[in-house]
């Protein structure tokens, strides 16, 4: 019986600091100091959000550069995370990629593979500088413009690895997209 | 493999390293009760918190004592946890109006999360309110780590004590483990990672306008309706917060679905390498804390060498595994290049690329965190098999929080005792003589953990209406998707082949059945074992002892540890993911 009150007070008193008092300190202390990240890294036009630079966006049409594959309820959906969690011997994966690259597809060159697999949580923002270079003859062609530009534009927008040495190069589609949408 | 891929892998288990002895000494000092430089903060808290519970802080406790107030206490946290879910729409700070978490669910997630498993049959963004993420599941990452930490302390005065009947007082290891430890590295890393893009806040979900609106198609009883899609809308929540403990107390739990995969909750490489970091921190830091606490620092090395072999292997496997290309892709680039990583993309983020992927994931099931920056449903075969094995062998290459450690010294006890049987002498260790209880009580630990795996595993293979219907992969695959749920939620990890369909009745209560047993079933012979020990008498060491403090100890109990694996667990694996490689380089297709 002692352990029993001292469980379920000990319980109650600890669950007030950890579960209340803990996350509002911290919200106090990020909203002071970092606001724009704890806020979502929300990219604002005219008032206006327009999304996130952490949160991928579907693009489609030859105009844009297309972001990867999404398993996120019907595509960057963030509000349903996820990936496919296709094994990769499933014949759903295998025809789903051959279709993939069928819509990418550009000449003989083969296909980055990061442009036709899904993301682990169906909104990464980026793909690899390849897939960016991929694609560029196509949204060059689209937008009626050299195609160096548009490789220089690319070139502008590959975030290099953190310190130099962390993670990989990788390119953000929605801001090159946005940056692409104020060239002319 | 590249270059800058194993020196990422160098920079993690480096920093790992230099970590582990400021740490382990650290928490010696808190647990031994000796001058920390937070006391002048922290003493009057812990005062106040004895005294308003009515806890007796001089107050020692036997094996049993010690046992029975963990189970109330995690009773209690259950019982608090399965409320606030099943009444969250009667609560504050639930911005989406989310309703109440189905009986079976609750039931799941509350067991999940009071056994440090964090398995997660929900997905956070659509079922949890801000509150209960807080209140019922974030509390639990601190708790269940810090039972965690309590218990590997009381094996540790159990093997250090001589001809004593206790283990010290729960309450205050309890308190000590929060108060000096888990907290003060959370709010700092916390912070840290909200710099990073970690989001904290209490927002309603943000809507954005997209820069292309998009044009959806839905078929509807034979009829196609196109709607026109403008906006994204864009999940908020206090995470970092909770992402700090999730980490470093190997709990896991995600607040997402997508878990450490979201951006929300791992933007960059930093924030990544942070997470993969603080895995190994309080794991590493015990295996320093038992050398200094029995007074053999050579013999806390030496574990600690067992386990870093047995990491090694592991992301050293599946890092080749996951670099290489999927034979069945046509017309697909999967070449590793300057500008792109290669290898098997599908279920992982560009920003960490093969490397990164493949070390979180080994080192997420080496602890038994569970959290996953990559779809491990997704990977190769043999890439897949890496975590899986990782859970098999116990949940002891660093492990939880605590359970990795005294899940450890139950090898070490059976090392030692096949060193005797193999000399013909009664073993010692570390001043203690192992005798026939203490063998059995190490043997019953081993025991029920395969059975919980292998028993369930196979009544959900064997049953067309139960365990079947919840494979999505078929094919060898789908055993593997089932070994793994019962080896994740039985070693307490947490992650998934998360494809596995694995909100239904028959799964929600096995699963939750095999995390309860997995977790307090087999505490209580190890807290036996430590009470046993605990009460010998000192054994003075002679020539004859065999040295628990060698590289040939090491090896001895890296052996132990792989030999007992394999011996229960290959033929599974032989028919799940070893099949699995052999046909996918055939060319078969499920």
């Amino acid at each position: 019986m002692k352990h029993l009150r001292i469980a379920v007070l000990y319980t109650l008193i600890s669950a007030v600091v950890l579960g209340i008092g803990y996350p509002l300190l911290i919200t106090a202390l990020a909203q002071w100091f970092f606001p724009h990240q704890a806020n979502g890294s929300l990219i604002v036009r005219s008032g206006k959000v327009i999304g996130s630079q952490l949160i991928g966006q579907t693009f489609t049409g030859p105009e844009y550069f297309h972001s990867r594959p999404s398993a996120a309820g019907n595509g960057y959906d963030a509000t349903a995370s996820g990936g496919s969690n296709l094994a990769p011997t499933n014949h759903i994966l295998i025809q789903e990629v051959e279709q993939r690259v069928a819509a990418q597809r550009v000449g003989s060159a083969k296909v980055p593979v990061d442009l036709v697999t899904a993301s682990a949580s169906g909104l990464d923002p980026d793909i690899t500088p390849a897939a960016a270079y991929y694609q560029a003859p196509r949204v060059a062609k689209a937008r009626h413009l050299q195609l160096a530009a548009v490789r220089a534009l690319i070139a502008q927008h590959i975030t290099p690895r953190q310190f130099g040495l962390l993670g990989e190069k990788c390119v953000n589609v929605l801001e090159l997209n946005l940056a692409l949408n104020q060239m002319h | 493999m590249t270059v800058n891929g194993w020196l990422q892998i160098g920079v993690f288990i480096a920093a790992v390293l230099l970590c582990a002895k400021p740490m382990g000494t650290y928490m010696a000092a808190v647990f031994e009760r000796r001058r920390t430089r937070l006391d002048p903060i922290l003493l009057p808290i812990e005062k106040l918190l004895y005294r308003c519970t009515g806890i007796r802080a001089d107050e020692e406790m036997h094996w049993t004592a010690y046992c029975a107030s963990m189970l109330t206490f995690s009773a209690a946290t259950l019982v608090l946890t399965y409320l606030i879910e099943r009444l969250q729409h009667f609560l504050p700070l639930n911005p989406q109006h989310l309703g109440p978490v189905s009986p079976y669910l609750a039931w799941n997630t509350a067991i999940s999360f009071t056994t440090n498993t964090n398995w997660q049959a929900y997905s956070g963004e659509t079922t949890m309110s801000y509150l209960t993420q807080m209140l019922g599941l974030a509390t639990h990452n601190f708790w269940s780590a810090a039972v965690g930490i309590s218990l590997a302390i009381a094996f540790i005065r159990g093997i250090a004590r001589k001809e004593m009947k206790t283990l010290g007082n729960f309450w205050v290891d309890m308190t000590r483990s929060i108060l000096w430890v888990l907290l003060p590295i959370c709010i700092v890393y916390s912070l840290a990672l909200v710099s990073q893009g970690v989001i904290q806040n209490f927002h309603p979900y943000t809507t954005a306008h997209l820069v292309q609106p998009q044009t959806q198609t839905t078929t509807a009883d034979g009829k196609t309706v196109t709607v026109t899609v403008p906006t994204q809308t864009i999940a908020q929540g206090p995470v970092a917060s909770q992402e700090a403990i999730k980490m470093l107390g190997t709990n896991g739990g995600g607040f997402f679905n997508a878990n450490s995969a979201h951006p929300f909750e791992n933007p960059t490489p930093l924030s990544n390498m942070l997470e993969m970091i603080s895995i190994f921190l309080i794991p590493a830091g015990l295996t320093v804390t038992l050398g200094q606490m029995t007074g053999s620092p050579r013999h806390g090395w030496a574990v600690l060498g067992a386990m870093l072999i047995l990491w090694f292997v592991g992301v050293t496997t599946c890092y080749w595994a996951e670099s290489q290309p999927n034979p069945l892709f046509h017309g697909v680039n999967q070449q590793t290049t300057s500008l792109q990583p290669g290898g098997n993309m599908e279920g992982k983020e560009v920003r960490f690329g093969i490397a990164d992927s493949a070390l979180f994931a080994t080192v997420t099931t080496d602890a038994s965190c569970g959290a996953v920056n990559s779809m491990h449903d997704s990977f190769t075969p043999i890439g897949g098999m890496v975590p899986l094995v990782n859970m098999m062998l116990g949940e002891v290459i660093f492990g939880g929080v605590g359970a990795g450690l005294y899940g450890i010294l139950i090898f070490v006890i059976l090392a030692v005792f096949i060193a005797g049987l193999m000399v013909g002498r009664t073993p010692e260790y570390l001043g203690n003589k192992i005798q026939a209880y203490d063998v059995q009580m190490a043997m019953l630990y081993l025991l029920i953990f395969p059975l919980i795996i292998l028993g369930f595993s196979a009544v959900s293979v064997l049953t067309p209406h139960l365990g079947l219907p919840g494979i999505t992969n078929p094919g060898p695959h789908g055993l593997t998707q089932i070994l793994y749920a019962y080896s994740s939620t039985a070693g307490n990890n947490g992650s998934a082949f998360a494809g596995l369909n694995a909100n239904t009745p028959w799964y929600n209560l096995s699963l939750g059945f095999a995390m309860f047993i997995g977790r307090f079933l087999m505490i209580v012979p190890m807290l036996a074992l430590a009470g046993s020990l605990a009460q010998k008498k000192h054994v003075p060491e002679t020539l004859g002892t065999f040295p628990v403090t060698t590289p040939l100890f090491t090896v001895l109990l890296t052996s132990v540890i792989v030999i007992v694996g394999a011996l229960t667990f290959f033929p599974a694996l032989s028919l799940g993911p070893i099949l699995e490689h052999l046909l996918l380089h055939a060319g078969r297709t499920f």
